[in-house]
């Protein structure tokens, strides 16, 4: 049986949110084609993560265990990817589309000479006709992803080729554990029969990785500020009712091409894309590319001087007003009704 | 000391960043002719970075591929007001409906024939598509390794190259042997402006088609002289004509669709005292926040 194969990511030793989250939608879609769920794990010192990855119903664990394959660099993790895939020929591989996945996952298509669709928002099982020739494909994976800046959607299909191969945004997918005692098996990869030596050529001699300043992602309340906050000064109003809140700052991106606040809190097409229960958008016009990015928070209330800003249309409550009068008094009355 | 030929790909593309209402058609799609055609602003600071190779080692060449319509001719132009060597346009037909696949094959077969590089520099992704994968996927058909989304060429020898590469979360530093692929970040400084005496020197180049066309009787400087664009077309290259344009895409659009978002019911309220203080107490009440 042709299965699906998630590559899961490492980063400073841990796991990848967008790796769990892909292994849960992976799960739903093996469900649906009654086929197993398989994980690719490539790294060093992998014992024990598959106490991680086997609760979110991943069926096979593949490892490959070798300092040198720590951290990630493309020959090696390619190779051993194709290697494997060519033997396993799952019908479906999915990557997330961060800087590994975006790296990888051209690389390992075209050694396959299998179709890569970047950026999915949306994965579906789906049949399809092909009128001119009469002939009916089954059960394809309807891969939706935003086309043209965002300004369409657009349905891609690998009819032919396998595996069909997608990658996705961290945060786009829900992840979810399908059950915390369901036990799969590791399957251990020879490393040297999968990677010739001549693809250890390219040298790491520097990497410095970030902690991640915010935790946007996980927050139940974003207080979302766009151009119209209007200046980095305006932004600390922003701050001081989500810390209240308990919540997060986030922003437009033309809040943050404007220098008002850090690129790592956009929010929308090309950031994060985020559900939290309240989301505060101070500001904001509501573009198409930001809201692809919090349309599916539970509720959205829009503060803004334009009553016919778009975002009003998808917003709960809608604020007619300037930010720099409206925050200072939600600030005010929260105080005043929890005391 | 040695000197480099480095190939630069570059595409045309609308702009995508500007859509105006005209450029969206009723039933959703877009109307491309209603979108300026512009140097993908990727591959500007892919040229860029080419162009400070060439500014350390003089005697350095930069040829830009490009794949597209006759009207692609307009970036190779630009890529010489810049300071660019040499410009090939591939055209053909037989390309058109390629999806990245078919793409880095027809532009792998088309390197393969100009045959002697030391690095393949291109922008990371195109803002029409924005999937990234022509760069890796060129690198794969050809062998090479590729290095993406490079910030700072820090250093190069005759033997391999060092780049600071920008990823999401930081920064990593790569040493890596030639000849190799690498993908240029929008982080990576921008491209230089055209240089005036080399804009005039420039102005007046194109493809013999459009030479011929523009002037039957005369042209300056003779068909074959620099003012001649290099195009190729299908014939040119050696490659399996089933790996190319729409047959050769193993993708395929199932449709397209116009975004609709849900409009909501939605509660207006104005920014006085009475208003807001009743909002907070709900939201309080509700258990949204507090
Ligand atoms: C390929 C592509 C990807 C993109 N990706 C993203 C993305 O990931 N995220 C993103 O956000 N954008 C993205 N964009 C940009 C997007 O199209 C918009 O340009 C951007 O979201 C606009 O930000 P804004 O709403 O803050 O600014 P504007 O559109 O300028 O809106 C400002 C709003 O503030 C209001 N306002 C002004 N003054 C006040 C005041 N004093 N008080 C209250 N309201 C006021 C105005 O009425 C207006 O509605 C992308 C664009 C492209 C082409």
């Amino acid at each position: 049986m042709n299965n699906i194969c998630v590559y899961c990511e490492l980063e400073e030793g841990k796991i990848s949110d967008v790796s769990f989250e892909l292994l849960s939608k992976g799960r739903s879609l093996a469900t649906q084609l009654k086929c197993q769920l398989e994980a690719l794990l490539i790294g060093h010192n992998l014992e024990g993560f598959e106490k991680e990855i086997f609760p979110y119903g991943v069926d096979v664990l593949y490892t490959a265990d070798d300092a040198r394959l720590s951290p990630y660099s493309t020959l090696p993790h390619t190779e051993l990817t194709v290697n494997l895939f060519k033997e396993t020929k799952p019908q479906i591989a999915l990557m997330g589309a961060t800087s590994i996945g975006r790296d990888l996952g051209p690389r390992v298509s075209s050694a396959l000479g299998s179709g890569l669709t970047a950026d999915c928002t949306e994965l579906e099982i789906g049949d399809h006709e092909e009128k001119k020739e009469k002939k009916v494909y089954k059960d394809l994976l309807l891969q939706i992803r935003p086309a043209f800046g965002g300004n369409i959607i657009a349905t891609i299909i690998n009819p032919d080729c396998r595996p069909q191969m997608a990658t996705v945004r961290e945060g786009v997918m829900k992840k979810n554990i399908f059950n915390p005692n369901h036990k799969g098996k590791v399957v251990k990869l020879d490393v040297k029969k999968y990677v010739p030596e001549e693809c250890f050529i390219v040298k790491i001699l520097e990497r410095h990785i970030e902690k991640q300043k915010s935790n946007i992602k996980n927050a139940p309340v974003i207080v979302a500020g766009g151009f119209g906050v209007g200046s980095a000064e305006n932004f600390k109003l922003l701050h001081n009712l989500a810390a209240m809140l308990g919540g997060e700052v986030g922003a437009s991106r033309a809040a943050v091409d404007a220098g008002y606040v850090e690129h790592d809190r956009q929010i929308g097409q090309t950031g994060i894309t985020v559900r939290p229960k309240l989301y505060i958008a101070c500001g904001i016009s509501g573009q198409i590319q930001h809201l692809a990015g919090m349309q599916e928070s539970s509720l959205i209330i829009s503060i803004n001087s334009d009553p016919n800003a778009p975002i009003n249309k998808i917003a709960n409550y809608v604020i007619a007003g300037k930010v720099e009068t409206v925050i200072p008094k939600m600030i005010r009355y929260y105080k005043e009704n929890t005391k | 000391m040695k000197n480099y030929k480095i190939i630069v790909l570059a595409k045309q593309v609308p702009d995508t960043r500007n859509v105006g209402k005209d450029a969206m058609k009723a039933d959703g799609t877009v109307n491309r002719a209603a979108l300026p055609a512009i140097f993908n602003p990727e591959d500007l600071h892919a040229l860029e970075q080419a162009l400070c190779i060439k500014d350390k080692f003089p005697g350095s060449t930069i040829t830009i591929l490009t794949m597209g319509p006759i009207r692609a001719a307009e970036i190779l132009r630009e890529g010489f007001y810049r300071g660019a060597d040499d410009g090939i346009l591939l055209t053909d037909r037989a390309f058109a409906g390629s999806d990245t696949l078919a793409t880095s094959y027809a532009l792998a077969c088309t390197i393969k024939k100009i045959k002697d590089y030391d690095m393949i520099i291109c922008g990371r992704q195109a803002i029409d598509g924005d999937t990234a994968q022509v760069g890796p996927q060129v690198a794969e058909k050809l062998g090479i390794p590729q290095v993406t989304y490079c910030e700072e060429i820090l250093k190069v020898t005759d033997k391999n190259i060092q780049i600071k590469r920008r990823l999401e979360r930081g920064v990593e530093v790569v040493e890596c042997p030639l000849p190799l692929l690498i993908t240029v970040n929008s982080s990576a400084p921008a491209c230089r402006p055209r240089n005036a005496k080399r804009l005039m020197k420039y102005k007046h180049s194109n493809t013999l088609s459009k030479r011929q066309e523009n002037d039957n009787d005369y042209v300056e400087g003779g068909l074959d002289s620099y003012l001649t664009i290099k195009e190729w077309s299908v014939n040119d290259i050696v490659c399996d004509a089933k790996q190319l344009g729409l047959a050769g895409s193993p993708t395929k659009v199932k449709k397209v669709d116009n975004i609709v978002f849900q409009s909501k019911e939605s509660k207006r309220i104005e920014d006085m005292d009475e208003d807001i203080s009743g909002l907070m107490k709900e939201l309080i009440a509700s258990h949204i926040v507090g």
